[in-house]
């Protein structure tokens, strides 16, 4: 197996090609395997690297530096320099100015943190999660004590807000303005919840932290509770995770022992309590407001919004809901200041990203990573490439609510900025790598069913159109299809995007949307031909039967 | 246990913590860490953790710790043993079964060697 360290990516759109690009390709080809390093760095092209007045431009991945115009001539040097003793060349360096707003972004992680820097998972797999020593030990604690004893809560939500940090349990609010919100409205008593429902399939990094790093949860809640002025909390653990529940209740144990939760923390007049609580296993309670129902011992039924939960939340107070992975990020921002914190990531968004990479790659479990890191690295330095050499089709980013992502858009920065200009959600993390032996409308079915399964049924948009395209897309990968199924899919689709009462009816036909916007010719096939061109849809036997 | 009234009791605390890691890193101490995350558990790591506490037993190693950590995000090389001697630096295996424990045991721990069959590249991250 082939251990990718670097990629060198070469500019080739016309202006680039006119300039001598292919002969800069070819060049870095013969130089790096002339220093021995041709199983360690790979060499593509990539269309235009978004520079103006610089190209041909070649991009070092992971250092993310940008050089440009490049010659046959400097391509020694880069090799010799960059890619083997490790040093950026500063004299061949693009202009930054000349930069087109696309890759921006790279600004931001230029002199930024080393990549492999970890901010949210510092301590995970690092210490013993059910020892308070362990964690303080590696700073625990620091950040609570700063806050009670040398800041206001007014001054602890600016350095939040100022952070730029925006959750990571899938819209990307920002965090400080929600707390903001909270702290403003009047009411009491006021809440923290934590949302540790993580059900999106393919996602496990809120359980990697809780399992790995309970007290760092238990620290940011606090804190939270100090800024918006609560004194009570809420865990919300999804019920398949009974080690986190057992580990989050016994940190809450020691934590109180120690005098960090419970009446008077660190001496002060601050109290605050927390109460940990299973899930029953459905996805839509880690939908706030369902969740928020299901605390309160209801069935886990979306509210109807506004108001949010920042006003009427649990038992009509206001009330934060924050992703275990936002909290957890909590303690460092504190700690070492809001500045600190933005050096890391791209310029809008902030801070480090923890994905689950899954599917064909050589290479899953946890990562944490910058903010603007682009799917190609994911997949190439990350993910340690795709499985048997096999070509990359698609990635579905952010579990079974979001998008489709082509390989032809792979280098596309992940932060929440970029993919919504490209209409693509970071969402929860969950990076679902797929290869060419992938049939797309197989995989729609896949997660159509998952949708048609947790649909609550409050409201009718989703409860029908969830169950409706499920049953169309299985007709399709029958052989059974229609041509008629595209302005159906397209129609139940679009309604349910705009008037589902909850995230899940609105996201539930993103995957199908993207599929039939990139791949529709694939789709075509089944419904005209009756072929699957991956094979993988049991078509044959069915038109068979017929 | 007094509780921590202030920054300053933290700091004390925490020195306190350093100190007694500190001594016992230099009196050699070994400790045998397995991760125990729901996907090492789910890959068996539990017979893991007996298997160590076993031959540690057997081999009578008393200043042994064995200890749990969470996962590590190598969910791939799962069950993993990290093996720490003294002030040495760790050493991670994966896909370790319970055979391997006993390897383990008698020829990094006893013998200084390193089982390089089991031994993984720790950091998911490139090095640059
Ligand atoms: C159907 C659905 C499921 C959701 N599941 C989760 C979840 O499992 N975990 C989570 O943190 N947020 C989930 N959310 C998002 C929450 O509603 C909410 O936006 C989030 O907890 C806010 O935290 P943040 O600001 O820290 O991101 C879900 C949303 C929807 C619509």
């Amino acid at each position: 197996m082939k251990i990718i360290r670097s990629m060198v990516l070469v500019s080739a759109d016309d202006e680039s090609l006119a300039r001598g690009a292919q002969d800069v390709f070819h060049a870095f080809l013969e130089e790096i395997d002339e220093f021995g390093l041709s199983d360690q760095i790979t060499v593509t092209t990539i269309r235009d690297a978004g520079m103006h007045g610089e190209k041909p431009t070649v991009i070092v991945y992971p250092d993310a530096a940008v050089y440009g115009p490049v010659t046959v001539e400097d391509v020694h040097t880069i090799v010799e320099e960059h890619l083997h003793k490790g040093n950026i060349v500063p004299g061949l360096l693009a202009m930054m100015r000349e930069m087109a707003p696309e890759i921006g972004w790279m600004r931001g992680r230029r002199g930024a943190l080393p990549v492999q820097k970890r901010i949210v998972l510092e301590r995970a797999g690092v210490v013993n999660p059910a020892s308070i020593e362990d964690y303080i030990l590696y700073d625990g604690y620091q950040a609570l004590g700063k806050a009670l004893t040398k800041m206001t809560p007014a001054e602890v939500i600016a350095e939040v807000e100022k952070s730029g940090l925006q959750g990571r349990g899938g819209a990307g609010f920002p965090t400080g303005r929600k707390w903001s919100f909270v702290a403003a409205t009047p009411g009491s008593p006021k809440y923290v919840i934590c949302n540790a429902d993580e059900s999106e399939p393919g996602t496990f990094k809120d359980r990697l932290i809780i399992e790995g790093d309970p007290f760092s949860i238990i620290e940011a809640m606090t804190i939270a509770g100090y800024a918006i002025n609560a004194h009570e909390g809420f865990i919300y653990i999804r019920g398949e995770y009974p080690l986190a529940y057992k580990r989050i209740e016994h940190a809450i144990a020691e934590a109180e022992k120690h005098g960090m939760l419970g009446e008077h923390i660190f001496g002060t007049d601050f109290s605050f309590h927390i109460h940990p609580h299973a899930g029953a296993g459905a996805y839509i309670c880690g939908e706030e407001t369902a969740l928020i129902e299901s605390l309160e011992g209801k069935r886990g039924m979306p509210r109807a919004r506004p108001p949010y939960p920042t006003t009427y939340g649990l038992y009509g107070k206001p009330t934060v809901v924050n992703n275990v992975e936002t909290l957890a990020s909590m303690p460092a921002i504190i700690r070492n200041g809001a500045m600190w914190y933005r050096e890391v990531g791209s310029p809008k968004s902030t801070g480090t990203k923890v994905y689950t990479i899954l599917g064909n790659v050589n290479f899953t479990g946890v990562i944490e990573a910058p903010m603007g890191i682009t799917l190609r690295e994911v997949i190439d330095i990350y993910g340690k490439g795709m499985k048997n050499d096999k070509a990359l089709k698609l990635v579905q980013t952010g579990g079974s609510s979001g998008t489709i992502v082509p390989a032809s858009l792979q280098d596309t920065p992940l932060d929440f900025d970029a993919f919504r200009n490209a209409g693509v959600s970071l969402g929860s993390g969950a990076l679902l790598v797929c290869d060419e032996d992938t049939c797309v409308v197989d995989l729609a079915k896949v997660i159509l069913r998952f949708f048609r399964n947790e649909c609550c049924g409050k409201c009718t948009p989703c409860r029908i159109g969830t169950l409706r395209l499920y049953e169309i897309i299985s007709q399709i990968s029958e052989g059974r299809g229609s041509l008629d199924d595209f302005d159906l899919m397209q129609k139940i689709s679009e309604a349910m995007s705009e008037v589902s009462n909850c995230g899940l009816g609105q996201t539930a036909a993103t995957a199908l949307r993207d599929i039939l916007k990139y791949f529709r010719a694939e789709v075509e096939a089944h419904i005209v031909d009756h072929v699957c061109p991956t094979g993988v849809c049991p078509i044959k036997e069915l038109a068979a039967v017929a | 246990m007094k509780k921590i009234q202030s920054l300053e009791d933290l700091k004390k605390f925490r020195e306190q913590i350093i100190e007694e890691k500190r001594r016992k890193a230099s009196a050699g101490k070994v400790e045998l860490i397995v991760t125990l995350g729901s996907c090492g558990i789910a890959a068996g790591a539990l017979d893991v953790l007996q298997a160590v506490k076993a031959q540690v037993k057997a081999d009578h190693l008393d200043g042994a710790v064995v200890s749990e950590t969470g996962c590590i995000g190598l969910c791939h090389h799962e069950p993993i043993l990290e093996v720490v001697i003294g002030d040495q630096p760790k050493v991670t295996y994966g896909r370790v079964t319970v055979d391997a424990v006993k390897r383990i045991v008698r020829e990094h721990v006893l013998d200084g060697k390193v089982v390089e069959d089991y031994v993984i590249d720790a950091t998911p991250f490139p090095t640059i």
